[in-house]
């Protein structure tokens, strides 16, 4: 038989099963909250972080900033319009500019966005073939691994592209995309893209096979590199009187992620209250047991307990309960990020679903279970005090 | 042995001073503490079991002297060597019959031994509660709760057990299938009564009167 103080202290939790659930269910929540933030904001940021890399500044069509780094790093928004690839190639050759990758699209496969392009862009990111090759000719295609995952995609197989984004109706039959290539993951964007040659933008929109005046060929936009810091001042002014625009992703990403701040902030505020709220439910259960099992507690001490066992029997009872809605609330998060997670693989094609505990995570388990003692604590110190002779008189 | 001698006691200052007669008891003796409400029998039990400490006087359980021993002390002493057996049947709720009776022996050495088990199932046998043993104390009847008392207070073989009014609820024939337990199963140990039940006067040759303490 075990009948060790844990043994005890775990009975006496299943004794009054409500009371135990509303404090494990508190402090799951709390902690299950502020966790998923945690993971939420690594994740995202990590995403963020991965696919700015190096991109200086982006050049677009005139309009909002954020949307244009959106659109353009991302690929999670609509592009801000086109922009004459004539005119952007001239601001790519200003002597502050050290590179610029064209980027072109407008139209998508099952959602996918089939991105006109260079092979820039893909050494860019690092990306490698899983099998076949890279796009050589107009219509042929290498996919992201996503994209091949998601629509089954294989080597040699034909598609039609559709207009728009993410639109399945407007269907341009006139030319058929061919897959030569499939991409190995990379962990960023052009896992979800479906890369080609500007060529094959231009030619899927020509009319009848129509050939376009080179001179009013349209890009979507130049993600550029600088050679000089002193582009961020100068490019903008060099542009005033164009249709065009440049945006730099890590200031726009910034402001985006602090506008978000406020949401974050208020989530993390109410989850702080939540576990706030856990600990003093902690500390009444522990101060109610303390009352309503005192004569237990009296007869402990008949039995040979001191007080020191009852104190700890008492802070072993609130250790197991943070300890135990600490732990809920991991799973917990994790449960909502998996839910997250499918929701924004749907909408956005990125994937948040890493599960690996992260340091702040650790810091708030720890922090959790220590002020839960802490909470048990000092209602326990009651025990110390037990006037036994006069408790058991009052039974 | 049980001894007092000159044993008074105040619950404070500015209270009254209860006062005790001397008695003594030896080893394996049975001895009843008779008085009525307000004589000062459950301050004298409190006394005896080391729950309280006297102002002034000697108090010897068994080996101990009570008086000139510390908290810690005393403690250990309790569940080692001594087995109360409370008027009312007061448990640990959230433990079985079981380990109700096991809590003496894992509280003051930290572990119950496979042998006390085997122990424990026979004094439940004997009580007739055997089937029992895995109930909640609330599942028992208060003759059931009764019995399962005795039977904690005595598993680890105490050399002194008291018994407070052990009888003060129970018909004549309960109250006599009790104290006959109480008898057999603490037959190597001192056995202290303390009971207002006149009907238990005229069982042990050792009576001691407690008399109405004043005010």
């Amino acid at each position: 038989m075990k009948l060790g103080v844990t043994t005890q202290a775990r009975r006496n939790l299943q004794a009054k099963p409500l009371q135990t659930a509303l404090s494990l269910a508190l402090l799951a929540f709390g902690v299950g909250m502020v966790s998923m933030m945690l993971l939420t904001e690594k994740q995202v940021n990590d995403a963020f972080e991965r696919n700015i890399k190096d991109i200086d500044l982006v050049l677009g069509a005139k309009g909002s900033p954020l949307q244009l780094i959106l659109a353009n790093v991302y690929h999670i928004d609509a592009p801000t319009g086109n922009i004459s690839l004539e005119a952007a190639q001239k601001v790519v050759k200003h002597p502050y500019i050290a590179s610029g990758i064209p980027l072109a699209y407008g139209d998508n496969h099952e959602g996918y966005r089939i991105v006109g392009t260079e092979m820039g862009y893909v050494e860019h990111y690092g990306a490698k073939l899983a099998e076949g090759s890279w796009w050589a000719e107009t219509f042929e295609v290498t996919l992201g691994a996503k994209v091949a995952e998601a629509t089954g995609l294989a080597l040699g197989d034909a598609f039609f592209s559709a207009h728009g984004l993410t639109d399945q109706t407007d269907i341009h039959t006139n030319r058929t995309f061919t897959v030569v290539g499939i991409m190995e993951p990379s962990g960023t964007v052009v896992d979800q893209l479906i890369l080609t040659a500007i060529q094959s933008i231009w030619d899927v929109h020509a009319h009848d096979g129509e050939e376009v005046d080179p001179s009013s060929r349209e890009i979507t936009a130049m993600l550029l590199k600088k050679r000089n810091p002193l582009a961020v001042l100068t490019i903008p002014s060099t542009l005033r009187d164009t249709n065009m625009q440049v945006a730099l992703p890590a200031i726009e990403v910034n402001r985006m992620t602090q506008q978000f701040g406020l949401g974050t902030k208020t989530l993390r505020a109410i989850a702080m209250l939540i576990m706030a709220l856990s600990f003093a439910s902690i500390f009444i259960s522990v101060l109610d047991n303390i009352r309503a099992r005192r004569h237990e507690l009296a007869l402990m001490r008949t039995m040979g307990g001191t007080p020191r066992t009852l104190y700890t029997l008492l802070l072993v009872e609130g250790g197991l309960l943070s300890a135990g809605g600490t732990l809920l609330g991991l799973v917990l998060s994790r449960i909502a990020m998996v839910v997250l997670s499918s929701f924004v693989e749907e909408q956005f094609h990125y994937s948040l679903s890493s599960m690996i505990p992260l340091p702040g995570e650790l810091a708030l388990a720890a922090a959790a279970v220590a002020v839960g003692l802490v909470a048990s604590a000092i209602p326990a110190g009651r025990t110390l005090r037990l006037d036994i002779s006069k408790t058991l008189s009052e039974a | 042995m049980v001894s007092i001698e000159g044993v008074k006691f105040q619950y404070d200052a500015a209270g009254p001073v209860l006062s005790f007669p001397d008695f003594s008891c030896a080893q394996g003796g049975r001895m009843l503490l008779l008085g009525n409400s307000g004589a000062g029998k459950t301050t004298l039990l409190h006394l005896l079991c080391g729950l309280l400490t006297p102002t002034t006087g000697a108090l010897t359980v068994g080996s101990k002297s009570l008086h000139a021993s510390t908290d810690r002390e005393l403690d250990r002493w309790r569940g080692s060597e001594v087995g109360v057996v409370f008027q009312q049947a007061h448990f640990v709720q959230s433990l079985t019959v079981r380990e109700n009776m096991a809590l003496p022996h894992q509280l003051t050495t930290g572990r119950i031994p496979e042998e006390l088990e085997a122990k424990m199932d026979d004094m439940l046998d004997r009580l007739g509660i055997g089937h029992r043993a895995w109930a909640k104390p609330h599942e028992l009847s208060v003759g059931e709760q009764q019995r399962a008392s005795i039977a904690r207070a005595l598993l680890h073989k105490p050399q002194v057990v008291f018994a407070d009014e052990p009888t003060s609820a129970l018909d004549d024939a309960s109250a006599a299938a009790v104290m006959n337990i109480l008898d057999r199963e603490a037959a190597d140990a001192t056995l202290v009564v303390v009971t207002h039940d006149q009907r238990l006067k005229d069982r042990y040759d050792s009576c001691v009167t407690l008399k109405p303490q004043q005010p």
